[in-house]
């Protein structure tokens, strides 16, 4: 159970970040905290859009439903559902794989890194691994 | 098997906290005083380009017109206009041989060059656009590196610029659609880089003041020999 309390707050805290961002390019907070120009490179960049949508607000999505799930996921009745576990390791290795990207644009096209991406990176993988643990935990158990 | 009351006591007490110091954090940014965004997908209007064709500098009668299509935040342009402009704007514009026309080519991959072109058009409600225009350029790799709008409020002080009216123009985003517009003007002449200047119907990259004078020269003989 303590894997999925850990991935529910780590993706709570994901929220607040990508709703950060989010609200920047919205145009409702002046300049990103980040001690350098590089978070405002990365974010005004055309990279900051994937498939037309603002890729903070598909981390802010993406991160409300890790949120939902691994809340669903702590609920003593399904401490030993495998599905949740499931859904969470599907979910936050998605993630991943787009935080692997976003990484590799900043560090091999845009030649700029925004700190506030690089927390994002560090919140899914670490969910991704509490998730895999979780599933671990559950190994030979039904359902 | 079930967690243990107090331990979900624990994790609800954890979440209650990380939730509550995110949105502190959130509603102090939000309280921020708010810099401005110069938006590029604007809808751009008749009003937005009726009787403005871009920043002049010299003489109506000058037999030479220049049209310089630039980014505030390309490095070429800044090495342009702080390297040879200095000589052309003597020797060429103030002896009344040349015309000088700044029109805005604001690339997509600098992110604060819409801005810093709007800081422009706003220096020029206030008829400073010019002293802005040098300041913009001058300090392009500290504002370049972040904080743009702060840097741009600096110099619109130190143009000798009403602050307050400055912040009220940007704030309103007002010249988007003109700086849009400008650029879509040099999309449409073939403008690919800048800076990029148009003489007598050509295109032409950077020139040394040297390349523009002989520019010049010829096109005066040419409208003497006529």
């Amino acid at each position: 159970m303590k894997y999925r309390m850990a991935a529910a707050v780590l993706a709570l805290a994901g929220v607040i970040l990508a709703a950060y961002l989010y609200l920047f390019k919205l145009g409702l907070i002046g300049t990103l905290a980040c001690g350098t120009g590089s978070c405002e490179t990365v974010q005004l960049s055309s990279w900051s859009r994937f498939l037309g949508v603002e890729v903070s607000l598909i981390g802010l999505l993406g991160y409300v439903a890790l949120l939902i799930v691994a809340l669903i996921a702590t609920k003593p009745a399904l401490e030993l559902a495998r599905w949740p576990s499931r859904w969470l390791v599907i979910m936050a290795g998605i993630g991943t794989l787009f935080a692997v990207y976003l990484t590799a644009l900043e560090l091999f096209v845009i030649h700029a890194i925004c700190r506030w991406c690089v927390g994002s990176a560090v919140i899914i993988t670490l969910i991704f691994i509490m998730s895999l643990l979780d599933l671990r935990r559950l190994r030979g158990v039904s359902g | 098997m079930a967690a243990a009351p107090s331990r979900m006591k624990g994790f609800y007490v954890t979440l209650g906290v990380v939730a509550v110091a995110g949105l502190a954090f959130l509603g102090w940014q939000l309280s921020r005083k708010r810099t401005v965004s110069i938006p590029a997908n604007v809808v751009i209007t008749p009003a937005d380009t009726a009787g403005f064709r871009g920043y002049l500098l010299g003489s109506d009668s000058a037999p030479v017109e220049i049209t310089e299509y630039a980014d505030y935040q390309c490095p070429f342009c800044a090495d342009f206009d702080i390297v040879t402009f200095p000589d052309v704007k003597s020797r060429l514009i103030e002896t009344g041989l040349v015309r000088w026309r700044y029109r805005d080519m604001p690339l997509q991959m600098h992110p604060f060059a819409r801005l810093a072109a709007h800081a422009g058009a706003c220096a020029d409600d206030q008829g400073k656009f010019w002293p802005m225009h040098t300041l913009l350029y001058q300090g392009q790799t500290d504002w370049a590196r972040g904080g743009a709008a702060g840097h741009f409020e600096k110099y619109a002080e130190l143009a000798g610029l009403d602050v307050n009216k400055y912040n009220e123009c940007m704030a309103s985003a007002r010249y988007a659609g003109r700086i849009e517009a400008s650029y879509q003007e040099a999309v449409a002449l073939g403008v690919n880089s800048t800076p990029t200047f148009l003489i007598a119907g050509r295109l032409y990259e950077p020139l040394s003041y040297d390349q523009f004078k002989h520019v010049v020269d010829s096109l005066i003989a040419v409208k003497r020999a006529q």
